[in-house]
């Protein structure tokens, strides 16, 4: 019986271990969204919404910040998404079994985890250094570029969902194949494809890397598409390195702001998804 | 009569012809559209290749000025122009392998709990949880790192590691120096809770693939459960597992913000992992900008290909491994 007991004993110690490691792991990031709810919501005021950055050691709030990560992150979104939809449904559609497709999911499934920060290299190299100045269209590109794979992934997972008798169906009808896509396919994958555009902007609206040294960052409200524009993730990264209280004040209110986007772009997403796998 | 047909047959001949233009109008409508999707499944490929090239092209200066010695220089003086990536790779890697021995353990206990232990009412809210942590940005994890970590590390943590270690041989040169809270510990340790979630969730998605006719087989021949995980669930899922530690792995290594705020960016190699070091992300992000010279810049863009191939390499293993699963699963 002492061996039976002993495997029973390790199995417990074992499993303990694994509650151990839930307790631990989610208590732990639990107590990031606390500190964060905290930090951010003790200095939140209207004046965030209504009052530009300010120099160091005044009061202000995140204005141009908050306008400039809109434009790029709506801008960024415009350009890579329809790249990436055009990509997906090809390799759903048109090429679905041929080698090409093959080759463009390996890569776009690399280009999807790869570093942000390459990317923001390879625009500045791009687009910074032939125009000779930093500017927010070169941001909104370097997000493009991280919208692309996103698309390209959902849009093709969720047209293979489809079922093919739809397809066929309309086919009979004598429908060209890009009336089916657009009429059948894009309309049976419809809640998918929105999914798709929402995880890519959550993934964006965070980003930073890419910023940093494509659209810069500005002290002054811009609007202008050629010039260095702010973004919230690049005026907290300046300002929680700062020595000034006012400022790392500002870089917790920013990152809640962030984070609460973040998490009800996500939410939203999922419950689209649910409401697709109900139907 | 006779011009009553004639008529018809005009008419019959104008809608035919009609017809044929609509019908051919929808073929040319298929063919453009069929080509567009085509030119934009080859724009992914040429993005890729435009990112190797642009990096080549951008690091060609300093690839000509130092050559392979590049790669084995740990000195970088911007002042004298003398730079080399040791210091960088060093730590990127350090900081990984810290992120991957402390997140991997966790993330498959965790999914090991949501697949075989977690009662099914909360398996569904902790999964959700997990997977809206993974899509926090990087950017959140590094501003608690350096306010809340990093104070905590400095003044209840590293001081006690180092008295514990002092007279132990090797550990002792690891956990050596004064305390300062930023360092390659702590940007390891931020890394490991930023890669948590996403090792958790592929992991679990791994689990779940074993089918319940494997385990219930091990259990009816008697096996405790973590027996039935230990020679049944984990080996069964092995090439699926490291296809996620790999994604996690290159998730790490190119990770960026997280890491910049913690690790005191020092261009260095210290035997104390509680001493400030830097990783090529975080150079590159740190001095990009204030980079003098094309010397300069382009010895950071050089950084940068370097930091690209090997996530690249990374990467195109784990999908690889991934890959591999899904095969079998189709067995």
């Amino acid at each position: 019986m002492a061996i039976y007991d002993a495997r029973r004993r390790w199995s417990k110690f074992y499993l303990g271990l694994c509650y151990l490691a839930v307790v631990i792991g989610l208590s732990w990031l639990a107590i990031i969204l606390a500190t964060l709810l905290f930090e951010g919501l003790r200095n939140i005021s209207p004046a965030i919404f209504t009052q530009m950055t300010p120099p160091p050691g005044a009061d202000g709030g995140l204005l141009n910040a908050i306008t400039g990560s809109l434009i790029m992150t709506t801008l960024g979104v415009a350009i890579g998404t329809p790249l990436g939809m055009l990509a997906g449904t090809y390799m759903a559609e048109y090429g679905r079994y041929s080698k090409l497709t093959f080759f463009v999911r390996f890569i776009n499934d690399i280009l999807l985890s790869a570093p942000s920060i390459v990317i923001g290299l390879f625009v500045y190299e791009v687009m910074v250094v032939r125009m000779g100045h930093f500017s927010a269209l070169a941001g909104a590109v370097s997000l493009a570029v991280i919208v692309v794979p996103v698309v390209v992934r959902t849009t093709e997972d969720m047209l293979l969902l489809v079922p093919d008798t739809l397809r066929e169906a309309a086919r009979a009808l004598g429908l060209p194949r890009s009336i089916v896509i657009g009429k059948v396919a894009y309309r049976a994958a419809r809640a998918g494809l929105v999914t798709g555009v929402i995880l890519a902007i959550a993934r964006i609206s965070g980003e930073t890397a890419p910023l940093l040294f494509t659209a810069l960052n500005n002290q002054f409200f811009s609007t202008n598409l050629f010039a260095p524009m702010s973004s919230l993730p690049a005026v907290i990264f300046q300002f929680a390195l700062s020595p000034y209280k006012e400022w790392q004040h500002l870089a917790w209110t920013g990152a809640l702001l962030i984070t609460l986007a973040v998490l009800a772009l996500s939410i939203t997403a999922r419950v689209l998804q649910t409401q697709r796998r109900a139907k | 009569m006779a011009d009553n047909l004639a008529v018809d047959k005009i008419g019959l001949e104008r809608a035919e012809s009609r017809l044929a233009k609509s019908l051919a109008g929808f073929k040319l409508g298929d063919t453009v559209f069929h080509l567009l999707t085509l030119a934009a499944a080859w724009a992914v490929l040429i993005l890729l290749g435009g990112v190797i090239a642009s990096l080549v092209l951008g690091s060609m200066p300093a690839i000509k000025a130092f050559g392979l010695n590049f790669l084995s220089t740990e000195a970088w003086n911007p002042v004298t122009e003398k730079f080399g990536a040791m210091a960088p790779v060093y730590g990127t890697i350090v900081t990984s392998l810290i992120a991957m021995a402390i997140a991997v353990p966790s993330a498959m206990a965790i999914a090991i709990f949501l697949t075989e232990l977690c009662p099914f009412t909360l398996r569904k809210p902790i999964g959700i949880a997990i997977e809206l942590l993974a899509g926090i940005p990087s950017i959140i994890y590094g501003i608690w790192g350096l306010f809340v970590l990093a104070p905590f590390l400095q003044e209840h943590v590293e001081p006690g590691l180092i008295a514990t270690f002092a007279n132990v041989p090797v550990l002792s040169k690891l956990f050596a120096g004064p305390p300062y809270g930023i360092g390659v510990l702590t940007a390891g340790i931020i890394l490991a809770v930023m890669v948590l979630p996403i090792v958790t969730s592929i992991s679990r998605d791994v689990f779940e693939t074993v089918s319940p006719v494997l385990k219930e087989a091990a259990y009816a021949v008697g096996c405790t459960t973590w027996e039935v995980i230990r020679s049944v669930v984990i080996p069964y899922t092995r090439v699926g597992l490291i296809g996620g530690v790999m994604l996690g792995l290159g998730r790490a290594l190119g990770e960026t913000m997280a890491v910049t705020f913690v690790i005191g960016n020092a261009h260095k190699i210290a035997p104390s992992l509680l001493a400030p070091g830097t990783t090529i992300s975080a150079t590159i992000a740190n001095e990009f900008t204030e980079a003098v010279g094309d010397l300069y810049t382009s010895a950071l863009i050089a950084l940068g290909l370097i930091l690209f191939v090997i996530t690249f390499i990374i990467l195109a293993i784990s999908r690889y491994m991934l890959m591999r699963l899904h095969q079998q699963e189709g067995r």
